[in-house]
C-alpha cells in the first residue's frame, strides 16, 4: 500500500502577539515548525503502514529553508519528504495548495490513501481535504478519529462532535483526521540517526508537476480583509460574603440575567 | 548496535567545538542535544571574548551570527539611586576583535553547524539519561531510549552536570560554590540601542558590567547590547539568595528599578525571561578533567573565570573542549581511551591561557563572597561622588573628609576599608 501523509510547514500561531495599542498582529520573527495536527496524521499513515505493508510518503508545499524541519517526521518512519517550493510570495491559498499536491500525487504514482489533517494549525481554512478529494477524484472521509482496511475498503470513524459516525470508503481514498485521533510516537534515538539518511525531494511546480507558476498566482489572488486582534472585555464582577448559598444564588442571577444560562424559576 | 569513536553529551560552545576539531580529525562523532535546537535550552550573558574562538574557527565573526562588536566596556558601581561608572571605550573596532555579543539560540545552531559541516551527527531534541560503565569505564551513553557505545564520551552538559555524579566518577559540587543566572531578553529598536549605548553604528555595542542594587544579594548585574535586543541580568550566590528570601524574579525587578538602569531599558519590551545555574569557577575549583573513557570539558567542569570585570564561560568551554579533543584525537592513534591515554589532556589545558587566566585571578574569590562590596561600597562611592560634584551652602570638603564621613554613615570602619583595598587588591590588580 502506498500512502501520502500531507503535511504543513506552519506559523505557530501560539508565538503570534497582539499589539495592545494598534491590535496589529505582530508577526515578525514567529517560527515555522511542521504542525501540531501533522503529527497526527504521521502517526496515523505510519500505523496503517506497520498495519498493512507499503510504505509511506510526506508531501508539502513551503519554503526550502523548511528542508532541515522534517527529520522528526522522518524519523517516524516515512520513505521521503517530498518538499514542493512554494511558487508564491507568502501564504498559499487553499485552492492552490490542492491544486499543488494533487498533481504531486498523481506524480507518485499508484497512490492508495491519502491522509491529511482536519485543518492547519495556522490557515484554519478547513477546505485542503475537500478540494483535495474533488481535485483527484477520490472519496473523503473527514474528522476521522480512527482508520483501518478491511476488505480493501477504507473504514473509519467519524468525529461529528455530539456522534460518531463509522463508514466506508474504496480505495484509493482520502482522509482527514482530527487531532484526538491518536498520540504521535516520539522517534528513539537509533531512529532519528537513521531518518539522516533519509531524503527531503526537492520538487519545483514548473519543472517537476508541469504548473505553470503565473496561473497559480492567478488563482491565488486571495484578497484580505482584516486580520487583527479582538479584545475581550471582562466584567471583572466579584462577589463577596460568607454566605456561600446566598452567593451562588447571587451569581446564577447574574448569569440568568445576562443571558449565560437559561431557565425559569 | 552502532559504535562510534566519539559520543559528545551537550551541543553548547564545549561540545560544539569538541565535535568539530573530533571530526576534522576523521573520527566518527556524534552530538546529543537535549534542546529541540542547539542553544534553544541555553542561558548566558552573551558576551563572547573573541580570542580563543577565532583560533579555531578563524574570522568567525565574519560568518556567525554575532550581534554587535562590543567596543565599549563599563563597570557602574549602583548606589541607591545614583550611580558612578568607569567607562571604558575603545576607540577603533577592528580585527583582531575584542568581543562580541551573541545570543545563544542563534550563535549555537552556527557552531553546530560547523560541527555537522565537519561530519559529526548533530542530535537535537534527545537527552542523555546516564553514562554506560562497565568495570569502571565509560563506554557510551543511554538516550531516548536506546544505547550509544562509543570508545571516549565527552561530557559536554554545562552546568546542570549530573552524568558522572550518577556514575559515581565525581564529587557532588558544593551549592556554595554555585550561583544562579537571571536573565531577560529586552527588545528596543536597534536605532534607540545605538543612540543609548553612544554607539556609532548598529555593529558596535556596549557591555555593563553593575555593581549593587542587587537586592542585597552577592551577585552582579550585567547589560549587553544586542542588534535590536539588550541582554539583561544578575548573576548571584545561590546561598545568598536563598537567605535573602527573596524570589530570583524580585531581585532582577529590583535591579531594573534603579534609575540607571531603568533609562536603559525605557521603552522596552521583555522578550525572554530565563533562568540558568552557573559555576562560580575558580582555580581552586578544577576537577580531575579525565577517567577512563571519558574527559569533561566546559561549565560541565566547572570551568569558569569570574573576575568582576569579565565573566567568561564560553571560551573558557571552547578552550577546554579543544584540549580535550587533542587529547581524544591522540588517544585515537595509540587506541588507548583509557585514564592515561586520555591523560594529555591536562597537559594541554594547563598550557592554555585561560588556565593561565584562572590562576592569575585565583583570589578574586574572596572579594565575591564580601557583602560590602555588593551592598555598602557602591553606594558609599556614589555618596562620596555626590560630595565631591554638589555645591551647596555649607562649606565644601575635600575628598579624604567626604570618605571619612560617608563611611561614618556606612558604618565601615577605616581596619574594614583597608582589608577590602587589599583583598580588591589581591583579587584584581596587584
Ligand atoms: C546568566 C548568565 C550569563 C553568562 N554570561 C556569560 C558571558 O557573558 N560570557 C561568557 O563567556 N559566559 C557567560 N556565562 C557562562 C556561559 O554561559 C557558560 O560558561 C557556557 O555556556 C558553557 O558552555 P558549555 O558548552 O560548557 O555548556 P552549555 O553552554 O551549558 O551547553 C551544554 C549543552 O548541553 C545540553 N545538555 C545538558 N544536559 C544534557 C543531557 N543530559 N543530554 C543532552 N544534552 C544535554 C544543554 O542543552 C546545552 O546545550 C553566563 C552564564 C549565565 C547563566
Amino acid at each position: 500500500m502506498k500512502i501520502v501523509a500531507c503535511i504543513k510547514y506552519s506559523l505557530d500561531a501560539s508565538e503570534v502577539k497582539v499589539d495592545a495599542a494598534s491590535k496589529e498582529l505582530k508577526m515578525a520573527g514567529v517560527p515555522y515548525k511542521v504542525g501540531v495536527i501533522d503529527k497526527h496524521v504521521l502517526e496515523m499513515a505510519v500505523s496503517l503502514q506497520e498495519a498493512y505493508g507499503g510504505t509511506v510518503h510526506a508531501i508539502t508545499v513551503g519554503p526550502v529553508s523548511a528542508k532541515e524541519s522534517f527529520r522528526e517526521a522522518l524519523a517516524m518512519g516515512l520513505e521521503e519528504v517530498v518538499l514542493i517550493e512554494n511558487p508564491l510570495e507568502g501564504q498559499v491559498a487553499p485552492d492552490v495548495t490542492a491544486v499543488v499536491l494533487a498533481e504531486a500525487i498523481q506524480k507518485l504514482g499508484d497512490v492508495d490513501l491519502v491522509v491529511c489533517g482536519e485543518v492547519s494549525d495556522d490557515g484554519f481554512t478547513y477546505q485542503v481535504p475537500p478540494r483535495l478529494a474533488e481535485a483527484l477524484n477520490m472519496p473523503l472521509i473527514s474528522f476521522a478519529r480512527t482508520a483501518a482496511i478491511e476488505n480493501g475498503r477504507l473504514v473509519a470513524d467519524r468525529d461529528l462532535e455530539d456522534s460518531v459516525q463509522t463508514v466506508s470508503v474504496p480505495l484509493p481514498a482520502l482522509i482527514s483526521v482530527v487531532e484526538e485521533s491518536n498520540t504521535p510516537r516520539r522517534p528513539t534515538l537509533l531512529e532519528a540517526m537513521k531518518a539522516k539518511k533519509k531524503p527531503v525531494n526537492i520538487w519545483n511546480v514548473e519543472t517537476d508537476l508541469g504548473l505553470s507558476a503565473a496561473d497559480l498566482q492567478q488563482k491565488a489572488a486571495l484578497e484580505k480583509v482584516s486580520a487583527e486582534g479582538v479584545v475581550v472585555h471582562r466584567k471583572r464582577q466579584i462577589l463577596k460574603g460568607d454566605d456561600l448559598n446566598a452567593l451562588s444564588n447571587e451569581l446564577v442571577d447574574l448569569l440568568l440575567a445576562d443571558h449565560i444560562l437559561e431557565g425559569g424559576a | 548496535m552502532d559504535e562510534f569513536d566519539v559520543v559528545i553529551v551537550g551541543a553548547g560552545p564545549a561540545g560544539a567545538t569538541a565535535a568539530y576539531l573530533c571530526a576534522n580529525a576523521g573520527l566518527s562523532v556524534v552530538v546529543i542535544e537535549r534542546g529541540q535546537q542547539p542553544g534553544s535550552k541555553n542561558v548566558s550573558g552573551g558576551l563572547i571574548y573573541a580570542q580563543i574562538y577565532d583560533e579555531i574557527f578563524p574570522n568567525f565573526w565574519k560568518d556567525a551570527p554575532v550581534e554587535r562588536t562590543i567596543t565599549g566596556h563599563s563597570v557602574v558601581f549602583l548606589g541607591d539611586t545614583a550611580a558612578t561608572a568607569l567607562d571604558y571605550r575603545a576607540e577603533a573596532s577592528a580585527p583582531h576583535y575584542n568581543a562580541f555579543s551573541v545570543l545563544r539560540a542563534k550563535f549555537d545552531p552556527w557552531l553546530a553547524a560547523q560541527a555537522e559541516a565537519a561530519g559529526a551527527m548533530v542530535m537535537p531534541g534527545f537527552t542523555v539519561d546516564e553514562l554506560i560503565v562497565e568495570n569502571g569505564r565509560v563506554c557510551g551513553v543511554k538516550a531516548g531510549g536506546d544505547e550509544l557505545r562509543a570508545q571516549v564520551v565527552v561530557v559536554a552538559e554545562g552546568t546542570r552536570s549530573q552524568l558522572l555524579k550518577q556514575a559515581g566518577l565525581r564529587e557532588a559540587y558544593s551549592p556554595k560554590d554555585v550561583s544562579i543566572g537571571i536573565k531577560e531578553i529586552i527588545q528596543l529598536p536597534e536605532q534607540t540601542i545605538t543612540d543609548r549605548f553612544q554607539c556609532l553604528s548598529a555593529d558596535e555595542g556596549a557591555a555593563y558590567t553593575l555593581v549593587g542594587h542587587t537586592g542585597g544579594v552577592q551577585g552582579g548585574g550585567f547589560i549587553y547590547s544586542n542588534r535590536d535586543t539588550l541582554s539583561l541580568g544578575v548573576v548571584a550566590k545561590i546561598d545568598s539568595v536563598y537567605k535573602s528570601k527573596k524570589q530570583p524574579h524580585e531581585i532582577l525587578d529590583e535591579f531594573k528599578s534603579h534609575p540607571f538602569v531603568a533609562r536603559l531599558i525605557h521603552g522596552g519590551e521583555v522578550v525572554e525571561y530565563s533562568a540558568q545555574t552557573v559555576h562560580r569557577g575558580g582555580f581552586h575549583l578544577i576537577p580531575q578533567l579525565y577517567g577512563d573513557g571519558y574527559v569533561v570539558a566546559g561549565s560541565a567542569a566547572r570551568l569558569l573565570l569570574n573576575n568582576v570585570m569579565t565573566l567568561r564561560g564560553m571560551d573558557v568551554a571552547v578552550a577546554s573542549a579543544a584540549a580535550a579533543a587533542k587529547a581524544v584525537i591522540e588517544a585515537s592513534g595509540k587506541g588507548d581511551f583509557s585514564a592515561a591515554g586520555l591523560a594529555s589532556y591536562e597537559e594541554y589545558f594547563k598550557a592554555t591561557s585561560v588556565y593561565k587566566d584562572m590562576q592569575t585571578f585565583k583570589n578574586v574569590y574572596p572579594l565575591l563572597e564580601n557583602d560590602r562590596l555588593f551592598s555598602t561600597y557602591p553606594d558609599m562611592v556614589c555618596a562620596i561622588m555626590e560630595d565631591m560634584f554638589s555645591v551647596q551652602l555649607q562649606p565644601g570638603k575635600k575628598g579624604y573628609r567626604a570618605l571619612r564621613d560617608r563611611m561614618k554613615d556606612h558604618d565601615v570602619s577605616l581596619l574594614n576599608l583597608a582589608k577590602d583595598v587589599y583583598q580588591i587588591g589581591r583579587g584584581v590588580a596587584l
